[in-house]
């Protein structure tokens, strides 16, 4: 490099950094803040830290056995999900068959559904009077199997574009070239394609356990008072027995943990990114041929009907229970009473905050990915890659309860204005725009940056005319992912969404909250146009999809 | 030197950004705390009023009604001490008996006695002399019964907390849990009443040993594991005894169409526990003038006659009329349990505590 390339790449690191200050500071005024500040009212008594509650709240044996149930539910909720959803990755990756757009779009629709929603579905299919109770007399709703498997429905799609992403992109001839050479089936798999393949299935994984772990609607509205995860745990020491020192504890468990995995997940990323030579996925795709390859595909479709569709469908019928869609046409009536406004009104309410939340989502999570692009950014920079995952793992009540105790002052009063809903979206939202948008710039040649640098543009100019163009589908993937994901969002938002502006998430909820059939049918008739808004979300993003080198 | 600008320019750029979001949302948020001319009230989700009601109150004071609803009874409770240096609204509604201790300590409220507390009956008056809080209705937290179960079953329904736990009554009720639940912790603490300090942990080890059943929320105990309400049998609820409300059969009446001649379901009254729901002026309120005019309107007659079909509750104000179904299918217990919110304070989460470990583990 000459020298004055060597100045122009240091103007550039300059301004990365600079790009790094706006998310940072995002997320010191609406994460890091508001959780330090429900955190500290738990803790700080008179001014001074009681840390000695640390070791008296771990010493009862009930949030012992919190701790015990939230890790090995996640423990086998993980292995249950990678031993369904690794034979899906296999063949959504390897095989061409009619219908796979459409169908990998709604396999990913569980994964945005709110969880209040999963939680009903789930009960409708195996609780009392359910499905499954009605054919054989099965009753699932008071064991820990309904979570599992609802956590499986959940998760699905994590394994699915995670680890199939990558499958697809490695190159078949290497496997291909052992086969010749004389290697079994399985042997060539176990020693070519496993290998390439681990950090992407450890990063499933640990996406995995990450959102079993923090699991909160589905043990909530599944797992009865005896069984509670961490989440659950945090949200009843603070919403119901206001015991904020015991929730403060318990966040910072949580947080410890949480940052545990994440760490790790970021060093299973970043070898992902490293060692593999990638090939065009649709290169590798091919129509199944044989007995085996036709069975395991119609194994893996008959997994998802009966896992996934099945749930949905549940919630579909029992929508449609009333004679001419007398549940749909009730949302539009203003009864006075659960709302202030008509339930539909929710539709647009969400639709709004969505927007709102996906355009704060994408210019934070852009910007940081800007400044994350380079690998040798150093250890702040990587590190803070990670922080920004914090948000999918901090109890939602903390942020909510923390929004409320922090963001209520000039000139940050945003309590009572509607702006706190999209912001507290856009926290959830962000790391999907990251972890979109990550790779894809880091797979940019450095030396296409360089030749323009050295050509004389400017670090704004090389930005512009060359990642650009070339992480714009990405940015529009990111942006759908952070739409469905904002949409979907329940536990910040029905804390601080306002009573009269509810969201669909919230809505469903609070129907459900309330006795008597219509009310019940119209949280079914909700959650189905919310399942149907998510999909057609989904699909379009599928057809945007050209590389697949993105992480969700 | 131009680097450190850059950086400190960026900085600005975000904390410019941070700042615009803030001022685009106080400048459309807020409205009602801060102008005399609204009085906000803060409440619980199942606060209900009819809308001329509060018109003639709005009408006659001059003052607009902003109501915001804040989760449920303890949760709107919490979230109400939790922001009480700057606080959401001029009242708060909905702190009852159970919780009143909380709500207190934490300097929720500040003295205010409204025009017509004298009306008030003197069984429900609560922190005399210093008049931080105010009743304004009461209900009973009583076991229902589903009447076509027993009668099918040629049996008798209970009519106490002894009944329960007799073996012709095994498996068959549903409760709530006491630390999640407000008539769950009621229904406790009506055992505590009733069997005393060291009586009631062997009484529910007796209850639990006959099969009671127990799970988080009231809606599901009474809309899923019932069989004697609307939800209940439509989810095939199969626990003919809940624990819900005195006033939980005039509902089924009164939201069925056709209006039945007399009521699915009744009550067991030897198991019933009394709240009082109070209101009061919340410290720091921005509007007080607004929200004593508020805390005067909730206690008259034309407010306390209007609750009962609302919020299923009954008036504290003494000779406010109640509905005639009210009066038909769901008369006030006639010998609850009570108990003084000073012993509530000193024992509730010790008992909580217990009664958690002894049922639920």
């Amino acid at each position: 490099m000459t020298e004055a390339a060597v100045r122009k790449d240091r103007r550039g690191s300059a301004a990365r950094l600079g790009l790094i200050a706006v998310p940072v500071a995002f997320f010191a005024v609406f994460f890091a803040y508001p959780v330090a500040a429900i955190v500290a009212r738990g803790l700080k008594v008179d001014g001074v830290w009681q840390f000695g509650r640390l070791g008296e709240v771990l010493a009862q044996s009930d949030v012992r056995h919190v701790l015990w149930f939230t890790t090995w539910q996640a423990v086998v909720s993980t292995a249950l999900t990678l031993l369904v959803a690794l034979p899906g990755a296999y063949v959504f990756a390897r095989f061409d068959f009619r219908g796979k757009q459409v169908l990998r779009a709604v396999v990913t629709v569980p994964f945005v559904l709110p969880t209040v929603v999963v939680g009903t579905a789930f009960l409708a299919l195996v609780g009392r009077g359910g499905l499954l109770d009605e054919l054989w007399g099965v009753r699932l709703d008071t064991t820990v199997w309904a979570i599992l498997l609802a956590h499986v429905f959940f998760n699905y799609a994590v394994v699915v574009r995670t680890v199939g992403g990558l499958w697809a992109q490695l190159d078949p001839r290497q496997e291909e070239a052992a086969r010749m050479l004389g290697a079994s089936p399985l042997r060539a798999w176990r020693q070519v394609t496993l290998p390439a393949l681990a950090p992407a299935v450890a990063a499933a994984a640990l996406m995995v356990f990450l959102f079993t772990f923090t699991s909160f609607g589905v043990v909530q509205i599944l797992g009865g008072p005896t069984f509670s995860t961490l989440e659950v745990e945090i949200y009843r020491q603070t919403s119901e027995i206001f015991d904020l020192s015991t929730a403060a504890v318990l966040t910072l468990i949580q947080f410890v943990a949480v940052g545990a995995i994440l760490a790790l997940h970021a060093w299973t990323v970043r070898r992902r990114e490293s060692a593999l030579r990638l090939v065009d996925p649709s290169a590798t795709a091919r129509r199944p041929r044989g007995t085996g390859q036709w069975a395991l595909l119609g194994g893996v479709l008959g997994t998802v009907v009966v896992l996934l569709l099945l749930p949905l469908a549940v919630l579909v019928q029992r929508s449609l229970d009333a004679p001419g869609f007398g549940y749909y046409r009730a949302l539009t009536r203003d009864d006075g009473g659960v709302f202030l406004v008509a339930p539909i009104e929710a539709i647009g309410n969400s639709l709004e905050y969505a927007v709102a939340a996906t355009a704060i989502a994408v210019v934070i999570g852009g910007l940081a990915s800007v400044a994350l692009t380079r690998r040798d950014a150093g250890r702040f920079v990587r590190g803070f890659d990670a922080l920004l995952m914090l948000p999918l793992g901090v109890s939602a009540v903390t942020v909510g309860f923390g929004f409320l105790i922090a963001l209520d002052e000039p000139p940050l009063d945003l309590r009572a204005s509607w702006i706190l809903v999209p912001l507290a979206q856009a926290l959830v939202g962000v790391p999907f725009v990251v972890r979109t948008m990550l790779p894809v710039l880091r797979a940019v040649d450095v030396r296409l940056r360089e030749a323009a640098s050295v050509l004389g543009a400017s670090p704004w100019r090389v930005w512009r005319e060359v990642d650009l163009p070339m992480v714009r589908r990405a940015m529009l993937i990111a942006a759908g992912f952070a739409f469905a994901v904002s949409l979907g969002e329940f536990g910040a938002t029905v804390f601080i969404a306002r009573p009269d502006n509810p969201t669909l998430p919230v809505a469903v909820a609070r129907l459900l909250g309330r006795p008597g059939e219509l009310n019940y049918g119209q949280a079914m008739a909700l959650s189905t146009i919310l399942m149907v808004v998510c999909a057609v979300a989904l699909l379009v993003l599928e057809r945007l999809r050209t590389d697949r080198s993105g992480e969700f | 030197m131009s680097n450190n600008l850059k950086r400190l320019t960026a900085v600005a750029v975000g904390l410019g950004m941070a700042g615009t979001l803030a001022a685009c949302g106080s400048s459309d948020g807020g409205q009602g705390s801060g102008d005399s001319k609204t009085v906000t009230l803060v409440s619980h989700d199942s606060w209900a009023a009819s809308k001329d009601v509060i018109a003639a109150f709005e009408k006659q004071s001059g003052y607009k009604v902003n109501v915001l609803k804040d989760g449920d009874a303890g949760q709107a409770v919490n979230k109400a001490i939790l922001t009480k240096d700057n606080p959401q609204g001029d009242v708060f509604f909905g702190v009852d008996n159970t919780l009143l201790s909380r709500a207190l300590d934490n300097g929720l409220f500040q003295p205010y006695e409204p025009k017509g507390a004298d009306r008030i009956a003197p069984e429900y008056r609560a922190d005399q002399g210093k008049h931080r809080v105010t009743p304004i209705d009461t209900g009973d937290i009583c076991v229902n019964y589903d009447k076509k179960y027993f009668a099918d079953h040629k049996l008798a329904p209970p009519r106490s907390f002894d009944d329960l736990v007799k073996p012709q009554y095994k498996n068959l009720l549903v409760t709530e849990n006491a630390s999640t639940s407000s008539p769950g912790l009621g229904f406790l603490l009506g055992t505590a009443a009733k069997y005393g300090d060291g009586g009631w942990a062997g009484y529910w080890k007796k209850l639990k040993a006959n099969g009671v059943k127990v799970v988080d929320g009231w809606e599901q105990a009474y809309n899923e594991e019932f069989s004697g309400s609307a939800g209940g049998k439509k989810a095939k609820g199969d626990r003919p005894l809940v624990v819900s409300y005195a006033s939980s059969p005039p509902v089924e009446v009164v939201y069925t169409d056709p209006k039945p001649s007399t009521a699915p379901t009744g009550v067991a009254q030897g198991t019933c526990f009394r709240q009082v729901e109070y209101a009061g002026l919340l410290s720091n309120a921005k509007n007080s003038k607004g929200g004593k005019a508020l805390l005067d309107f909730l206690i008259s007659e034309r407010f306390q006659e209007d609750m009962p079909l609302n919020m299923y509750v009954y008036p504290v104000r003494e000779g406010a009329q109640v509905p005639p179904e009210f009066v038909k299918y769901g008369p006030q217990a006639k010998d609850p349990e009570t108990m003084d919110p000073a012993k509530i304070a000193d024992n509730r989460d010790q008992w909580v505590k217990s009664w958690t470990s002894l049922v639920l583990k």
